[in-house]
């Protein structure tokens, strides 16, 4: 019997490594697996680059696991926010290595990794800082630049519903990265709030189909918070 | 003679006004937001949220805020009647395959013939942070620039060429500032409209640039 349902979210993490590509969901407050990250702060892996949007919010989450000191490298699109102290500390004092992307090239690399795709020529970032150094074509007229796939170890994605094939369903813009991450990662471990018998998911619903989905853990539903609000202009 | 510039408020309005029926719209972070608010009920305008967000409506009433359901801005919005979500490769599709007709975002600077510069002062503190933007710009089929035209310094923010880092080369179609609504063509500058009482030397003056009727 296929069960991708674990007891506990440190037997979903037991087997991470030190130096692992963590693939991390989530839109500013949207969508984040909270538990998860604490699971991995608990688990204790270090040296890891960590893919996300961005770079923590407070003191909790991602910002509490860049606290830790055990990642090394940060790829994301957006690192600034009203309340992104922990990764700013760290990114001034050299502690944290920072690569930037196109919030869209990093939405594509790690569907590139995901479909088994080598590289993509894309319009965004051409004669910007953010191409240089790669290899540039024009292609019918228009200019391009190379960009290279995001591989991951392990995806850590927060899903609304799922079942024991791993099959998943999101709540709103929570989706964001999450399906993405799922395909481009060895590993993929979702957190839920319910937990289906198998048919029960409509079939045209599944957003993620369970093959890229290796573990799930149900968590008991609260309220996503607000957090990194900026203020109307 | 005088002139008023443009409140926010007008600014926006005059943003909106140009929008037209099914046209499908992302507002960027900030300024841009507020062009929403004016864009009249009784004309059906789609707002895309890079965050995977189609039918994007207003915010929601105090206490009704699911922050689930939030904005580009992290700010909590609402979903009309017929919106959608999809995930983050398929939002950026729409914006990075053309399918989006509008975008609207703010700037540091901008130069004559489109070239845009939003994303980074170029200063060695500063943090870099680039989000959707550079997809947006040349993504989308119309990149707009919403901005006062000068700095509080009093300098123009339009530019015979951008001193900051770029977003994108060439890619705004139209500026709408506080004195002045231009279109940036390959050829220069070209006026669309302009405040009352601001003579047409007054603001080629600010703007150091010449500015073609």
């Amino acid at each position: 019997m296929i069960n991708k349902i674990a007891a506990s979210v440190a037997d979903a993490l037991a087997d991470v490594k030190d130096g692992s590509t963590v693939m991390i969901g989530g839109f500013g407050t949207s969508g984040i697996p909270n538990e998860l990250i604490d699971g991995l702060i608990a688990q204790g892996s270090k040296d890891l680059t960590v893919v996300n949007n961005n770079a923590g919010n407070g003191d909790t989450g991602l910002a509490a696991l860049l606290k830790t000191g055990r990642v090394r490298k940060i790829i994301c699109s957006f690192p600034r926010q009203a309340d992104s102290y922990v990764f700013d500390g760290l990114y001034r004092t050299g502690k944290l290595e920072l690569e930037l992307v196109s919030q869209g090239n990093l939405a594509e690399r790690i569907r590139a990794a995901g479909a088994g795709i080598g590289g993509f020529f894309t319009p965004t970032g051409f004669g910007t800082e953010l191409a240089k150094g790669k290899e540039c074509r024009e292609i019918n007229g228009k200019n391009y630049v190379l960009e290279h796939p995001i591989y991951g170890d392990l995806a850590l994605i927060k899903a609304e519903r799922g079942d024991r094939w791993g099959n998943l369903m999101y709540r709103m813009a929570a989706r964001n990265f999450g399906p993405v991450m799922a395909t481009a990662c060895k590993k993929t471990v979702a957190t839920v709030h319910e937990i289906s018998d198998l048919g029960e998911l409509n079939p045209e619903h599944i957003v993620t189909p369970g093959i890229f989905v290796h573990q799930i853990i149900k968590i008991e539903r609260q309220a996503t918070q607000s957090g990194g609000l900026r203020k109307a202009a | 003679m005088t002139y008023q510039k443009r409140t926010k408020d007008q600014l926006a309005a005059r943003v909106a006004q140009d929008i037209d029926e099914g046209a499908v719209v992302n507002l960027g972070i900030g300024m841009p937001t507020s062009v929403a608010n004016h864009i009249p009920a009784s004309r059906e305008v789609l707002l895309h949220s890079e965050n995977g967000i189609l039918g994007m409506g207003p915010a929601p009433a105090a206490g009704e805020e699911d922050y689930d359901l939030i904005n580009a801005g992290k700010q909590p919005v609402t979903l009309l009647k017929g919106g959608s979500f999809f995930h983050h490769a398929d939002s950026f599709a729409m914006m990075r395959g053309g399918h989006v007709d509008i975008c609207v975002l703010g700037a540091f600077q901008v130069s004559a013939t489109g070239d845009l510069a939003n994303w980074h002062t170029g200063e060695k503190d500063a943090i870099p942070a680039v989000g959707g933007a550079m997809d947006l710009a040349v993504g989308a089929k119309q990149t707009w620039v919403m901005m006062d035209l000068l700095t509080k310094q009093g300098e123009s923010k339009l530019v015979q060429a951008c001193t900051y880092p770029l977003t994108g080369i060439g890619c705004v179609k139209r500026i709408y500032s506080d004195l002045a609504t231009l279109a940036c063509t390959a050829q220069g500058l070209k006026l669309i409209d302009k405040v009352e009482g601001l003579a047409h030397a007054e603001l080629e003056k600010l703007v150091g640039l010449p500015i073609r009727n």
